[in-house]
């Protein structure tokens, strides 16, 4: 990897976001044998800090760690006697002080592991910080993609819904179009970011020409406090326009698959139907969240111990 | 009295058109007399060959937190960063604790000013009680204790119908209303300039249509009401825009610019360092170059820092919670110098913009070194480089967004009423 943390797909080279997701075909392979723990990052610490309470990505962090057997310490700010007024470097020279071998990153607010990878010596992998990005997520979004379709390159990725507000709308804007995707994006105007179409997306405010001919159909979470909010008028209308259910999905190809990065508000941005049945890979992106966030901490935590020896 | 000549300057003073090689005699804290080779006996000289000499800066904007945010700053240290920046007078706002909304607190600012500053300081008093926005302040009386002008700064008045009755009710004492113009329900959570940067970097945006809708609310007001309006830190091209169009149908208005708005732009951001979060944001090259214009074209009449001193800790945050401001005294000639050099301003019509714009719209003396005038001094070298350590500068604070950066010009000198305060080899002298 040309950096020592993982920031952001922004940073990332197409190259090696292929080498992370071929890591994790391996890593694939160690979660279908009866004893899924391999002992690549023994006596090693992955520190997960996180700000912003997150049962599944630190579980499936957690997880990762385990199975290359790293010790994981849990470490949450938020929830511990730290006032909210400490200064976040403050908390990162602390954790360097006590020397892990890499710290995964989690804060409501962008930036925050950009800032805490300046003053920590251990690698840093952001595990999502506010609306910038959440690089794991579409890691193991491109890799259920590729394990689906078999390629990435050619294909169309629409991706539907809270793009303003969505860090794993940006990660993944960048992963597929550095995989040769093309990739557009759809949303009530309000939740379409200014100038988005820099990114190299196409923006469309209608579901049906978004769909069009696309491969692959992400939607993205409503956050429960914008479901009544200021950005569109009620989670009925958000339903009827930008919902997914199998007549929309209709205007996309034969064979397009439906994701989402979880947890899914049933019958707003997907119907039941859906997000529980084919063509929707939902069950398949958990299950390869595990795999791809092994191969990352191999690939980061794991240097100082290939360096060593 | 002392008797100070300042020898083979490059004289600048707008209020003259002066620009020649001159000295310059000052006495008993007037401007004596100004030409070529005077010849004066028993005198002290400051040599300024190679400098320019210039009436002292004066900043319509700045936050010196005395009383209540001493760890920030102090009228003290505020003042010694002043003179250190070559501001002979500074205006400070009036979000302090207890805010400035009592004559009892224009009193004790301008005392503590007079005990422990070496600028002179002027009390910009809140426009409503408590800036809360609802109940103007007793203008007559804040006047009265030695208030310059009026502002909620950063609390815009966002109630039209107080906004205009505060506008109405400065005409009784003849003072500006400056306003610090952004619609707080659309900045709603931005903390950035929003645009093609913000996107990027995932932080909620903050529009400049925020700015440009209540600069045209104010102008209608200003224009409504007959009042002065002063337009705070303009950052977009929209109000730039818009008090042209206003000044040129005969509103009062009068605006000013901030050096980092001149300067700099969102991609500072990038990094998220808490230290380019500032109120309003800084904007776009398309804002930045329009705020230029209108500096250069004089429909923004100065360069006011709005030096906002933070602690450390508290800018060691997240880019949402940290305060946004910036310190502003100790680099803005050298960071505004770029205009001259890159031939957008003269020296002498960059110099108006720092002192006798800033001293016309306060009603204030200063802005000149005609004879007679009040001698306050400022002599830069215009060439000299420097790397900028806020940590060696006279402000508490160090949220500066130059800070380690190698800058070209510098102020050498500084003298107010006549008295030497501030010498670049020696510090602050008093
Ligand atoms: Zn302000």
């Amino acid at each position: 990897m040309s950096q020592p943390n993982l920031l952001g797909i922004e940073d990332l080279e197409p190259a090696e976001i292929l080498r992370i997701l071929d890591a994790a075909e391996h890593m694939v392979e160690i979660g279908h044998r009866a004893v899924k723990k391999v002992p690549t990052l023994r006596g090693r610490t992955i520190v997960n800090l996180f700000f912003e309470p997150s049962t599944r990505t630190r579980a499936s962090f957690e997880i990762a760690g385990k199975r290359l057997s790293a010790d994981v310490i849990n470490f949450s700010p938020s929830s511990s006697s730290l006032k909210k007024s400490e200064s976040i470097l403050d908390t990162a020279r602390t954790l360097d002080a006590m020397d892990p071998d890499a710290v995964v990153v989690r804060h409501g607010v962008a930036g925050v592991p950009k800032r805490v990878a300046d003053v920590l010596s251990a690698p840093v992998i952001n595990a999502g910080d506010g609306a910038h990005e959440h690089p794991t997520q579409a890691l193991l979004d491109c890799f259920t993609v590729r394990q689906q379709k078999g390629r990435i390159d050619g294909l169309t990725v629409t991706i539907v819904g809270d793009i303003l507000h969505s860090r794993v709308a940006r990660s993944n804007i960048y992963a597929f179009l550095k995989l040769g995707a093309e990739v557009r994006v759809a949303a009530p105007p309000p939740m379409l970011p200014p100038h988005v179409e820099q990114m190299g997306v196409k923006a469309f405010t209608s579901l049906r020409e978004a769909l069009d001919g696309a491969d692959v159909v992400m939607a993205l979470r409503i956050q429960n406090e914008r479901l009544a909010g200021a950005y569109f008028p009620s989670a009925r209308e958000y339903s009827a326009t930008f919902g997914l259910d199998r007549a929309k999905m209709r205007y996309a190809k034969d064979d397009a698959i439906v994701m989402h990065p979880g947890p899914v508000n049933r019958g707003v941005e997907l119907s039941h139907d859906l997000a529980d049945h084919r063509p929707s890979v939902i069950l398949d992106q958990v299950r390869n969240g595990v795999a791809l966030r092994m191969a990352v901490l191999y690939l980061y935590a794991g240097r100082r111990t290939a360096d060593e020896g | 009295m002392s008797r100070i000549l300042v020898r083979g300057g490059r004289v600048l003073d707008p209020s003259t058109d002066r620009d020649e090689l001159a000295d310059v005699l000052l006495e008993s804290g007037r401007v004596v007399s100004v030409g070529p080779d005077l010849r004066v006996d028993d005198v002290e000289v400051i040599e300024a060959a190679g400098c320019w000499v210039v009436p002292g800066f004066i900043d319509l904007h700045s936050h010196l937190r005395e009383p209540g945010q001493e760890y920030k700053e102090d009228i003290a240290t505020g003042g010694r960063a002043a003179v250190a920046g070559g501001f002979t007078a500074v205006a400070c706002m009036a979000n302090t604790q207890p805010v400035n909304d009592d004559p009892a607190t224009t009193d004790f600012i301008i005392d503590r000013a007079r005990q422990d500053s070496p600028a002179r300081v002027y009390p910009v008093a809140a426009a409503t009680k408590g800036l809360e926005g609802r109940v103007m302040t007793e203008m007559a009386a804040l006047v009265d204790a030695g208030a310059v002008a009026f502002s909620d700064d950063g609390k815009t008045i966002m109630d039209s119908g107080v906004m205009r009755h505060v506008l109405e009710y400065s005409r009784l004492v003849d003072a500006p209303v400056i306003t610090h113009a952004e619609d707080r329900t659309l900045v709603a959570d931005g903390v950035m300039n929003e645009g093609a940067v913000s996107t990027r970097l995932g932080l909620p945006g903050n529009p400049g249509i925020a700015e440009d809708v209540l600069v045209a609310r104010d102008l209608m007001l200003a224009e409504f009401t007959e009042a002065h309006l002063h337009v705070a830190h303009v950052s977009t091209r929209g109000a730039v825009e818009l008090i042209r169009r206003a000044r040129d149908r005969g509103v009062h208005v009068t605006a000013e610019v901030a050096p980092h708005h001149l300067t700099l732009t969102d991609e500072s951001v990038t990094g998220y360092d808490t230290h380019a979060k500032v109120a309003p944001p800084l904007r776009s090259e398309a804002d930045r170059d329009a705020c230029r214009a209108g500096l250069v074209d004089g429909t923004l009449d100065a360069i006011a820092t709005d030096h906002a001193p933070h602690a450390q800790h508290e800018k060691e945050v997240d880019f949402v919670e940290a305060p946004p401001g910036m310190i502003g005294f100790e680099t803005a000639a050298a960071v505004t110098l770029e205009l001259v050099r890159s031939g957008d301003l003269t020296p002498l019509e960059w110099i108006r913009r720092l002192s006798t714009n800033p001293a016309r719209i306060l009603g204030r003396p200063g802005g000149s070194l005609g004879e007679g005038k009040t001698a306050d001094v400022t002599i830069v070298d215009p060439e000299r480089a420097w790397v900028y350590d806020p940590a060696k500068g006279c402000s508490k604070s160090r949220n500066s967004p130059w800070a380690g950066k190698s800058l070209t010009g510098r102020v050498v000198a500084t003298l107010v009423e006549g008295r030497r305060v501030y010498d670049v080899e020696r510090g602050p002298l008093t």
